[in-house]
C-alpha cells in the first residue's frame, strides 16, 4: 500500500510523462509539425517547449498544495523488503 | 579571437572569488562533525536549499553549453533545457521524499537502507565516483574557457585555478559552505541573466555586415566559364590544389593577400562567394590567421549577425517576449560552420565559413549536426534522439550530487518544498537560455572557434561591467557545481567504499579526514581531465554524464521504492551492469571515435546515446537477478 502523497505524485508524473512523450514523439516522427506557427508568429517547437517548462512548475505547485505534510510514514511504503 | 582583459572585469572577478572563499572559511568552523561536513546537520532552510538546488544544477553545461549550442545552431540547444528540467519531475514526484526518509549521508545509504549489504554500498559508491568524475569534466572545461577572455590566461591555467579554489572550499567546510555558495550563485545567476535578457529585448535586432569589431565580411559575385572555372572581378582565382579541389571553397588573391570564400550556387546557376576566416597550423606549429602570422592585430573577427529583417528593415527596435521570436522567424541570420582542409605542404587549415540561414530554420529542431538525425530516414538516427531525451529525463534524479542535497533539510516535507523552489528557479533560467542563446547568435560578439563563450560574450556586447559580472557568476557556477560533485565523491569514498574495504570502522574525525584526502585526489583528476577535453562543447559532455547516471542509478532507486521483491543482489547487479554498459557504449560510440580518439573507424554501436538500451537493461538486470535471489520462505519468517 503506497502513501497518499506517493499516489498523487505518480498521477502527476503520468500527466507530465504524456506531455514529454508527445514532445519527443512529435520531434522524432513529425519534425515538420514543430515548424508550424499556430499563434503570434511563434512556432510550435517554442510553444511546446515553454509549455513543458511552465507545466513542470504548475504541476510541482499543485503537488505542493495537495500533499499531506504528515503523510508517508516509512512502514507504509510499497518498496522492497529486506 | 582577440580577448582584451579589462581591469574592471578582473577586480569584479576576484571580489567574487574572495567573497566565496571568505564565506567558506567562515562557515567552515560550523561543520566539524561528519554530520555537519556531509549533510550540514540537516538544518538548511528549505527555501535556501531549493535555490541551492538551482546553484548545484545550473552548471557550466546549462549556462555556457546550452547558450553556446543555441547561439551556434539555434533551437536544438533548447532541447537540453527542456530535458534537464523535465528530469526534476522524476526527482519531485518519485524520488525526493523517500530519499530523505531512507538515507543519511550518501546515495548508497538510501539504496542500502533496507539491506545493510556491503555489495550494494560498494556498487553505489563506485557508481557515484564514476558519475561525478564524468560530470566534473565539462565543469572544468567550462572553467578554463571562462578564464581565458577574462584574465588573459591560457585554458589550462583556468582549470588549475578552479580546481585549486574548489579543493580549498570543500576541504575547509564541506556541505554548509557549499550550500551557501550555491544559494548565492543560483540567485545571482537567475537575477543577472534576467537583466541580460531585458537589455537584449530593449536592443532588438539590427542588420549588419559583420561583427562588432566593425569588420564587414565581403560578398562577391562570380561568373563561371563552360569548363566550370570561375572568374571574379578585381581578384585572381587561385587554382585549387589537393583537398581544396574537392571542397566548396574558393581561394582568391589580390593586392591585400590571399582570401578564402565559400561558394553558394542558386537554382539559376548564379554564384555568390561569402568571405570565410581561416586558421592554419603549419608543420612547425606556427598559427596563421587568414594566411598571416597570428598576432594581436591579426586575429579572427567576432561573428554573429542578422542579414535580413522582415520588410527589409535595418533595425527592429525594442522587441517583446513573443515578438523576439516572431521577428527572428521572418529574418535571415548568418550561422558559421567549419571544415578542415589538409594542404599539400603538410599544414592543415580550418575554414570557418558563413551559412546564411532562414530564421524559421534556426527556430526549428534538427539544425545542429548532433540533432540532424530527426530529419533522417534512418531509424537508428531517430533512436539516438529518443535515447538522449530519455537520458535527460531520467538522469537528474540519479545524479549523486543532487541526491545528497535531500539530506541537508530536516524532513520529507522540506525536501518536497525545496524541490519545488528548485524547479521554479531552474525552469525560469531555462526559459532565459533560449533568449540568451539567440541573442548571442545575433550579437556580433561570438568567437567562431568556441561555442562555450556565447553567454559571456553576449554580455560583453552590452556592457563591459555586465561581462565582468556574468563571467564571475559563471565562474562561481563552476565552483558551486564542482564543490558539490567533489563532496559527493568524498562522501562515497569515506562512507561507502572505506566502510566496505577497511576492516576497522572509522570514527567521526577519520571519516572527515578520508573525505578531505579524497577531495584533493578527485580535484586533481578533474584538473587533468578538464585540460584534456578542452575543445568539446560542455553541454554535450554533460549528456554523457546523464546517460551513465540514469543507467546505473535510476533502475535501483525506482525498483527499491516500488517493487517488493527487489533484493540486494538485484540492486548490486543493476548498478554495475547499468554503469559498465553505458560507459562501454559511450567509449565505443562513433562520436567518441571522432572527437576523442580522433580516428575515422566504424563504431561497433549503432548510435551514440546509450540510454534507450542501457536504462532498460538496468531494470531487466534487477528484475531477473532479484527473482533468482528471492529469500526462501523460512528466511522470511525468521
Amino acid at each position: 500500500m503506497q502513501s497518499r502523497n506517493a499516489r498523487i505524485g505518480l498521477k502527476l508524473f503520468s500527466v507530465y510523462l504524456l506531455l514529454y512523450g508527445g514532445f519527443v514523439g512529435l520531434n522524432t516522427f513529425s519534425p515538420a509539425t514543430m515548424e508550424k506557427t499556430p499563434f503570434a508568429g511563434v512556432n510550435l517547437a517554442i510553444w511546446y517547449g515553454m509549455l513543458l517548462i511552465i507545466g513542470a512548475f504548475v504541476l510541482a505547485l499543485v503537488y505542493g498544495l495537495v500533499c499531506d505534510p504528515h503523510d508517508a510514514p516509512e512502514d507504509q511504503e510499497g518498496g522492497a523488503e529486506g | 579571437m582577440n580577448y582584451e582583459t579589462s581591469t574592471l572585469a578582473i577586480v569584479i572577478f576576484f571580489a567574487f572569488v574572495a567573497f566565496t572563499l571568505g564565506l567558506s572559511f567562515y562557515l567552515g568552523g560550523k561543520a566539524k562533525s561528519s554530520a555537519g561536513y556531509f549533510a550540514a546537520h540537516g538544518q538548511i532552510p528549505w527555501f535556501v536549499n531549493g535555490v541551492a538546488f538551482a546553484g548545484d544544477y545550473l552548471s557550466a553545461a546549462s549556462f555556457l553549453g546550452i547558450c553556446g549550442m543555441i547561439a551556434f545552431s539555434g533551437y536544438d540547444g533548447f532541447l537540453y533545457s527542456i530535458g534537464f528540467l523535465a528530469g526534476w519531475i522524476v526527482a519531485l514526484f518519485v524520488i525526493a521524499e523517500p530519499m530523505k526518509r531512507l538515507g543519511k549521508f550518501t546515495f548508497a545509504d538510501a539504496l542500502d537502507a533496507k539491506f545493510q549489504s556491503k555489495g550494494v554500498k560498494l556498487a553505489a559508491g563506485i557508481s557515484t565516483l564514476a558519475v561525478s568524475i564524468f560530470y566534473l569534466i565539462p565543469q572544468m572545461v567550462g572553467a578554463g574557457v571562462l578564464v581565458q577572455p577574462l584574465l588573459g590566461f591560457p585554458h589550462w591555467v583556468g582549470v588549475v585555478i578552479v580546481g585549486s579554489v574548489v579543493i580549498m572550499i570543500v576541504v575547509t567546510a564541506g556541505m554548509v559552505s557549499t550550500t551557501w555558495v550555491q544559494f548565492l550563485k543560483g540567485s545571482l545567476l537567475v537575477i543577472f541573466s534576467t537583466v541580460l535578457v531585458a537589455m537584449l529585448l530593449t536592443r532588438g535586432f539590427e542588420v549588419t555586415e559583420g561583427g562588432n569589431d566593425g569588420y564587414a565580411f565581403k560578398t562577391l559575385t562570380a561568373t563561371q566559364a563552360e569548363d566550370r572555372s570561375l572568374a571574379v572581378e578585381g581578384y585572381e582565382v587561385v587554382p585549387p590544389q589537393g583537398e581544396w579541389k574537392d571542397s566548396s571553397f574558393v581561394q582568391l588573391s589580390s593586392s591585400a593577400g590571399m582570401m578564402v570564400f565559400s561558394k553558394e550556387e542558386n537554382t539559376e546557376g548564379q554564384i555568390t562567394l561569402h568571405e570565410a576566416q581561416t586558421v592554419t597550423i603549419t608543420e612547425d606549429g606556427e598559427k596563421l590567421i587568414n594566411g598571416k602570422p597570428h598576432s594581436k592585430e591579426n586575429d579572427l573577427h567576432p561573428v554573429g549577425r542578422v542579414s535580413k529583417l522582415p520588410g527589409d528593415k535595418k533595425s527592429s527596435g525594442p522587441v517583446g517576449l513573443l515578438s523576439f521570436f516572431s521577428t527572428l522567424q521572418e529574418s535571415e541570420v548568418v550561422l558559421w560552420r567549419n571544415q578542415k582542409v589538409k594542404n599539400e605542404d603538410g599544414s592543415s587549415t580550418t575554414v570557418y565559413f558563413q551559412k546564411p540561414t532562414a530564421g524559421s530554420r534556426v527556430l526549428r529542431p534538427g539544425e545542429h549536426p548532433k540533432f540532424e538525425g530527426i530529419r533522417s530516414d534512418k531509424f537508428s538516427d531517430k533512436l539516438n534522439f529518443i535515447s538522449l531525451m530519455l537520458a535527460l529525463f531520467c538522469g537528474t534524479a540519479s545524479l549523486p550530487h543532487i541526491l545528497i542535497r535531500y539530506y541537508t533539510v530536516k524532513d520529507g516535507a522540506a525536501a518536497r518544498k525545496s524541490t519545488i523552489v528548485g524547479i521554479a528557479s531552474i525552469g525560469f533560467f531555462y526559459v532565459l537560455t533560449l533568449y540568451m542563446g539567440l541573442g548571442a547568435m545575433t550579437s556580433g560578439a561570438m568567437d567562431v572557434t568556441n561555442s562555450n563563450m556565447a553567454a559571456p560574450l553576449l554580455a560583453k556586447s552590452m556592457e563591459n561591467w555586465l561581462f565582468a559580472v556574468i563571467s564571475a557568476i559563471a565562474f562561481t557556477t563552476v565552483l558551486g557545481t564542482v564543490s558539490g560533485l567533489i563532496l559527493a565523491s568524498a562522501g562515497a569514498v569515506a562512507h561507502d567504499l572505506a566502510g566496505v574495504l577497511l576492516k576497522e570502522k572509522l570514527d567521526d574525525a577519520q571519516l572527515v579526514r578520508v573525505a578531505k584526502i579524497t577531495s584533493v585526489v578527485v580535484g586533481a583528476i578533474a584538473i587533468v581531465l578538464g585540460i584534456l577535453f578542452e575543445k568539446m562543447n560542455v553541454g554535450f559532455l554533460v549528456g554523457w554524464a546523464f546517460s551513465v547516471a540514469a543507467s546505473a542509478n535510476l533502475p535501483s532507486l525506482v525498483m527499491l521504492l516500488f517493487w517488493k521483491k527487489t533484493t540486494k543482489q538485484g540492486i548490486t547487479a543493476a548498478v554495475m551492469v547499468g554503469m559498465i554498459s553505458s560507459l562501454a557504449w559511450i567509449l565505443l560510440s562513433g562520436d567518441t571515435f571522432k572527437t576523442v580518439y580522433k580516428i575515422d573507424a566504424v563504431s561497433p554501436v549503432p548510435f551514440d546515446q546509450p540510454g534507450i538500451v542501457t536504462i532498460p537493461l538496468g531494470f531487466i538486470t534487477l528484475w531477473v537477478v532479484s527473482l533468482m535471489t528471492q529469500p526462501k520462505e523460512e528466511q522470511l519468517i525468521a
